[in-house]
């Protein structure tokens, strides 16, 4: 085990993978010379982008050796072509890693995803497989207002044929990350942003993965069953303190994977503790925290002594003003504050 | 039609009458295709190549089959035909029967063989002209001497993902051919109505890439220029803007039945003089390399061929029920249930 950063994580998994399997390529807006916004591809471009190119293509034209040829590629911002052309390459058999500036911006590529590489393993009766990862920041950071903050996990886990991924600690990003790039599906593999600077151990081991539809308990308890996934996980875990001094003994479940979902995991949760409070950042209203709820009202009913709870994000765009931001983002004592409606 | 006894013979009289049997092949599987949709055998979208043969006889005769990618949009079938997929798993596909490519999931406007390096068969307009950008950037990373050829119509080369990849294949210099295919409609709208400037071959002048204009009615122009375009493609990885004016004899779909809302019927006669295959038999015919007697012969036994595939094809089961979870993932089953 070593300790490091979420960011590290992310970086190392990559790494690894890429030194494994020459197949797998990163692609993405600044994400080679500039690091990345997030600085989550630092070093990679001199890693891989550096003389000898060996295997790799010799440009007929030497003055564009910053483009493709090199496995850290540098985009224009044009995430629909972005993601279409990884989608391509990915049907032959490669293995790209798209860099999302931000999750939000997925938003443009939507037809790429949801219309394309979501579709073509069905729509090819099995012919052709996308092994292909889209990865990025997803969810509110430090006031970048309306159009930066999205979570789009929910949106993605209503897509058969995608597989969606929220991890939640150093550990877990790095596991299922190498998992995503070794997966033949196309995986979201969403970041907070508010995790990149938490610190963890991680796993040393090359050859670990973390494989999806396994969700975690991140702490055992006995009296209720708090569910989330990605930093909702450490809101959970920072209510569960808090209601420890109230004598509650609270279970957080981090769910990890949301497509595949371990409801099995969440039910033996529920079914020990009789009560359930699911956290989500992504806007309450139609977000997937409903579908985990929905799931547990119906096929944990009898186990069940008190209605399901839920915590999602205010149903406004995300506001710039600090104050009001925060009001949007659920906190510990939004999670207490409902741990104690349901009674 | 230019003198065409003066023509150099882009390839030998044996070829030359493989491709008239191809031309009339497709034409004679494409009026089942018809066929099957209006008698319910086939449904949803439909939509035939009848008049734009030369575009997949001419091209894709000169590409390295099975080595090339190539990829189009939903106006698909002869595409797979010609790269030498199974005609009876295409109708089979295209009737939504087990014994089709994608096992029925696919149907009209998704074939796939991926054997044959051909990639569909897509539905959206534009949206595949990023994935040929990515089979091209796939062979470039690996270093292969493939070269892409990517179909799109005069409409689709309006939308905003086709100039992200130019811009990108114009930039990486990738071995792809974007052909347009301009049939002078999109749909109901005329090419002087959707685009700005209807010389779409200028669309590949700021991506730094070749453009040309070429013709797309007559093979023999098809099967010179586009052995061209393909070696020089290949040798020096380049891109390429290639815009193939052509025709559609037949309406945008099989559910089209009223084609005078955006043409006239004089228009459509006009365009059926010069239909394509009457040229190449008046080509074939000058040039002595089949005279009308064996054209026609030809032609009544690839018509009884396309009777025998749709008949084969008609017996094809269709998909089982557990089927529809299949394939959703590699390696996993969705949620089932309702
Ligand atoms: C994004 C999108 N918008 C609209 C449609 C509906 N549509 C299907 S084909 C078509 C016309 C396309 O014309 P063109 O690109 O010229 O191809 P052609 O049919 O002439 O081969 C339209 C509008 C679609 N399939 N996808
Ligand atoms: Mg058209």
């Amino acid at each position: 085990m070593t300790n490091m950063t979420y960011r590290e994580a992310v970086r190392l998994a990559m790494i690894e993978e890429m030194d494994r399997d020459q197949n797998v390529f990163i692609m993405g807006e600044d994400i080679g010379k500039y690091k990345g916004t997030f600085r989550v591809t630092d070093g990679l471009f001199e890693r891989y982008c550096q003389e000898p190119r060996d295997w790799l293509v010799e440009p007929p034209h030497p003055e564009i050796l910053d483009g493709v040829g090199r496995r850290v590629i540098d985009t224009p911002i044009t995430e629909p072509g972005i993601v279409g052309m990884a989608t391509g390459a990915a049907m032959t058999g490669l293995r790209p890693i798209v860099e999302m500036m931000t999750m939000s911006f997925s938003i443009l590529a939507l037809d790429q995803i949801i219309n394309h590489a979501a579709k073509i393993h069905y729509m090819t009766g099995g012919q052709i497989s996308v092994p292909l990862v889209i990865r990025g920041p997803g969810g509110a950071a430090n006031q970048l207002s309306a159009q930066h903050s999205h979570s789009m996990e929910g949106w993605y886990a209503h897509v058969p044929g995608l597989k969606v991924v929220a991890p939640a600690t150093p550990n877990c990003a790095k596991g299922m990350l190498k998992a995503a790039i070794r997966d033949d599906n196309p995986v979201i593999f969403t970041e907070n942003p508010g995790l990149y600077s938490m610190k963890g151990d991680v796993s040393d081991n090359v050859d670990e993965i973390i494989p999806f539809g396994k969700a975690r308990i991140a702490k055992e308890g006995k009296d209720i069953s708090l569910i989330a996934y990605s930093r909702m996980v450490n809101v959970s875990l920072a209510a569960a303190e808090l209601l420890a001094a109230d004598g509650i003994d609270a279970e957080v479940v981090d769910v990890r994977s949301l497509l595949p979902l371990d409801t099995e995991t969440i039910y033996n949760s529920v079914r020990k503790t009789h009560r359930a409070v699911v956290v989500y950042e992504d806007w309450k209203s139609g977000g997937f925290g409903a579908e985990i709820a929905a799931r547990i009202a119906q096929d944990c009913f009898d186990d069940l002594d008190a209605p399901v709870g839920r915590v999602g994000g205010l149903n406004v765009p995300m506001p710039y003003a600090r104050v009001l931001e925060l009001q949007c983002i659920p906190n510990e004592q939004d999670v207490l504050a409902e741990v104690r409606k349901i009674g | 039609m230019a003198k065409p006894a003066q023509k150099n013979l882009p390839a030998s009289p044996a070829e030359l009458i493989s491709y008239y049997r191809e031309m009339l092949f497709i034409r004679h599987f494409e009026e089942k295709c018809n066929l099957a949709y209006r008698t319910g055998k086939a449904g949803g979208y439909l939509h035939v190549y009848i008049g734009m043969e030369p575009l997949v006889v001419g091209w894709l005769n000169n590409i390295r089959k099975g080595h090339d990618y190539v990829i189009t949009a939903y106006r698909d079938h002869g595409h797979a035909l010609v790269l030498g997929s199974d005609p009876v798993a295409t109708m089979a596909e295209i009737m939504g029967r087990s014994g089709g490519q994608s096992r029925g999931k696919g149907g009209s406007m998704h074939i796939y063989d991926v054997e044959k390096q051909f990639y569909g068969g897509w539905g959206i307009v534009g949206g595949h002209t990023a994935l040929g950008g990515g089979l091209a950037l796939a062979a470039k990373y690996r270093k292969e001497d493939r070269v892409t050829l990517c179909y799109l119509g005069d409409g689709a080369a309006n939308a905003g993902v086709f100039f992200e990849t130019l811009n990108m294949c114009g930039l990486w210099q990738l071995p792809i051919i974007f052909i347009i295919e301009n049939n002078l409609y999109a749909m109901g709208t005329a090419l002087e109505r959707h685009a700005a400037d209807p010389q779409l071959y200028k669309r590949g002048f700021p991506f730094n890439m070749k453009h040309e204009r070429v013709d797309g009615h007559d093979l023999i122009e098809v099967l010179n220029h586009s052995k061209r375009i393909i070696d020089d493609c290949r040798e020096n990885s380049q891109p390429y803007l290639i815009e193939a004016m052509t025709y559609r004899n037949m309406g945008h779909g099989a559910a089209d039945n009223d084609r005078q809302l955006y043409r006239t019927k004089e228009e459509e006669d006009e365009y059926m003089k010069r239909d394509c295959i009457r040229l190449y038999e008046a080509f074939l015919e000058s040039n002595g390399i089949l005279s009308r007697s064996e054209m026609e012969k030809i032609d009544a036994e690839e018509l009884d061929r396309a009777e025998t595939v749709y008949e084969e094809a008609d017996k094809s089961p269709f998909p089982e029920p557990d089927q529809v979870y299949t394939d959703v993932y590699t390696d996993m089953t969705p949620e089932v249930g309702h």
